[in-house]
């Protein structure tokens, strides 16, 4: 018997497949977001809608809400800790989480390098703008990916242009010639060995969902009728004036997002959706997506 | 030979490509329409919860329960296999209960605790089968029309059979090793008893 294995690793993110893994911040949260069918939920501090507001040095969350959070469902628990920030995914790893996050969306411990994830026996995930940041985390180790979208700001259109970028960088290396590879990796500053796989293969090696702007059922599904293959909400359900009916709506949208009669059906009645912010309103320096390279 | 794929929620576009390197013709399944001519059905591996309150709705459960009743063979993996087994001693999603045989989900703990190893599993021949083993349940009681197929070394069943219905605990979904699914289609081919 072998634990912690690439294999299961990427196997958990592959069960993960089609769903949506939603922000809690407390047990309650957690035993909604497994009712409506969420496939895993992501254990906060703050969902970062919260965390924009309050500005400050954003961290790993107190272990105690994620206790309470895994005891609470049966469904996987995922933890953020900081980028580079490899003590706290030490810690996250001894909690017993089953995905670490080393996200944008709290405060860089180091400006220049990621944590080395294939040290760890617990899987990762890490956000992307671009297939070159989505190739140097898996070769970090990520066994899972995510655009990053914006996170905290109801607002799909950043969510969607990294969604473009990656997969129309993994159909450009498809039709890249054999002899240009080597000068392509170079120039995205990638491994080598990746940019030849997607070549080859005309896919990631790792599963890729999208995250950062998700607020209603058809944001969802354009998210996965773009090529995601499962979606990240974060403030946008318990941001929103009806959780309970948004979170099954949005479920509902990812599993027939090529279904446009289903979509229009969910789409009704669900309340006030979190309010937005437009992306040209936040000041450079204050976008998350742009934390870790 | 056309086999559905439950397509709700989990690792089922795994299962549609080894069944396409079996030449055989597959549906996403992801409302009752999409069931109907199918000669066999795969609920693959993906979080229980999840699938189960996505085959509540569009009476999706109903549907597949009274197909198995009549006889449509039906392959489960992990979450697949909590989903067909009649009793779950944790129970926190609804099962099709078509299974006579009693599962734990998260048997081995969390995902620290998720295992690669080699199984025996005499119907498909001597060469040891590839055991990915994810968050994995397991299969605590059976009754006597249930085949155990596989066990781990310490004895836990981790596949078995009842009739034409196949589970097991862990994802053949996830290795290059097509036995197991030709074993079910086997089954479907009624080639097996």
């Amino acid at each position: 018997m072998e634990s912690g294995t690439w294999k299961v690793k990427t196997g958990l993110a592959q069960m993960l497949k089609g769903g949506v893994i939603m922000d809690v911040i407390n047990a309650e949260q957690a035993k909604i977001a497994q009712e409506a069918g969420a496939c895993a939920v992501m254990a906060l501090e703050r969902v970062p809608a919260d965390i924009r507001a309050m500005g400050g040095v954003a961290r790993m969350a107190d272990p105690t809400i994620i206790e309470a959070i895994m005891k609470a469902v049966s469904v996987p628990v995922m933890a953020k800790c900081r980028i580079g920030h490899f003590v706290e995914a030490q810690a996250l790893e001894a909690l017993g989480v089953d995905f670490i996050d080393e996200s944008e969306v709290l405060t860089p411990a180091d400006e220049s390098h990621h944590i080395w994830k294939h040290d760890f026996k617990v899987p990762f995930v890490c956000g992307c703008r671009d297939l070159g940041e989505a190739l140097r985390r898996i070769g970090e180790g990520a066994a899972m990916i995510r655009t990053k979208g914006e996170a905290g700001t109801g607002n799909i259109v950043e969510a969607v242009r990294h969604m473009r970028a990656v997969i129309g960088g993994i159909h450009r290396l498809v039709n890249t010639p054999q002899e240009e590879l080597m000068a392509q990796a170079k120039e995205m500053g990638t491994p080598f060995e990746l940019v030849a796989e997607i070549h080859r293969t005309g896919k990631l090696p790792v599963v890729n969902y999208s995250a950062g702007g998700v607020a209603t059922p058809a944001d969802a599904a354009l998210m996965m009728q773009l090529g995601a293959e499962g979606v990240f909400v974060g403030s946008g359900i318990f941001k929103a004036s009806n959780p309970e009916v948004r979170a099954k709506a949005i479920v509902k949208a990812t599993t027939h997002y090529q279904d446009p009669e289903i979509i229009a059906e969910v789409s009704k009645n669900l309340g006030e959706a979190m309010p937005g912010l437009d992306i040209k309103q936040i000041p450079a320096e204050e976008l998350l997506a742009s934390r870790g390279w | 030979m056309r086999i559905g794929v439950l397509a709700a929620q989990g690792a089922f576009a795994e299962h549609i490509a080894i069944l396409h390197q079996l030449k055989v013709e597959v549906t996403p399944v992801r409302l009752p329409a999409e069931l109907v001519g199918l000669d066999g059905l795969i609920i693959p591996g993906g979080e229980s919860t999840s699938i189960s309150r996505l085959m509540l709705d569009y009476n999706l459960a109903s549907e597949i329960r009274s197909l198995a009743k009549n006889g449509l063979p039906i392959f489960g993996t992990c979450a697949g296999m909590i989903l067909l087994a009649k009793r779950n001693s944790a129970l926190a999603a609804e099962p099709l209960g078509v299974m006579d045989i009693t599962v734990r989900r998260n048997a081995f703990g969390r995902q620290r605790d998720s295992f690669e190893t080699e199984l025996s599993i005499p119907v498909l021949g001597e060469k040891p089968f590839p055991g990915v083993f994810i968050r994995a349940p397991v299969i605590e009681q059976v009754n006597s029309e249930v085949e155990i197929l596989a066990r781990l070394a310490d004895g836990t069943s981790v596949a078995v059979r009842q009739g034409k219905l196949l589970a097991s605990a862990f994802h053949p979904e996830l290795t290059n090793d097509l036995r197991f699914h030709q074993y079910f289609l086997d089954i479907v081919a009624g080639g097996t008893t």
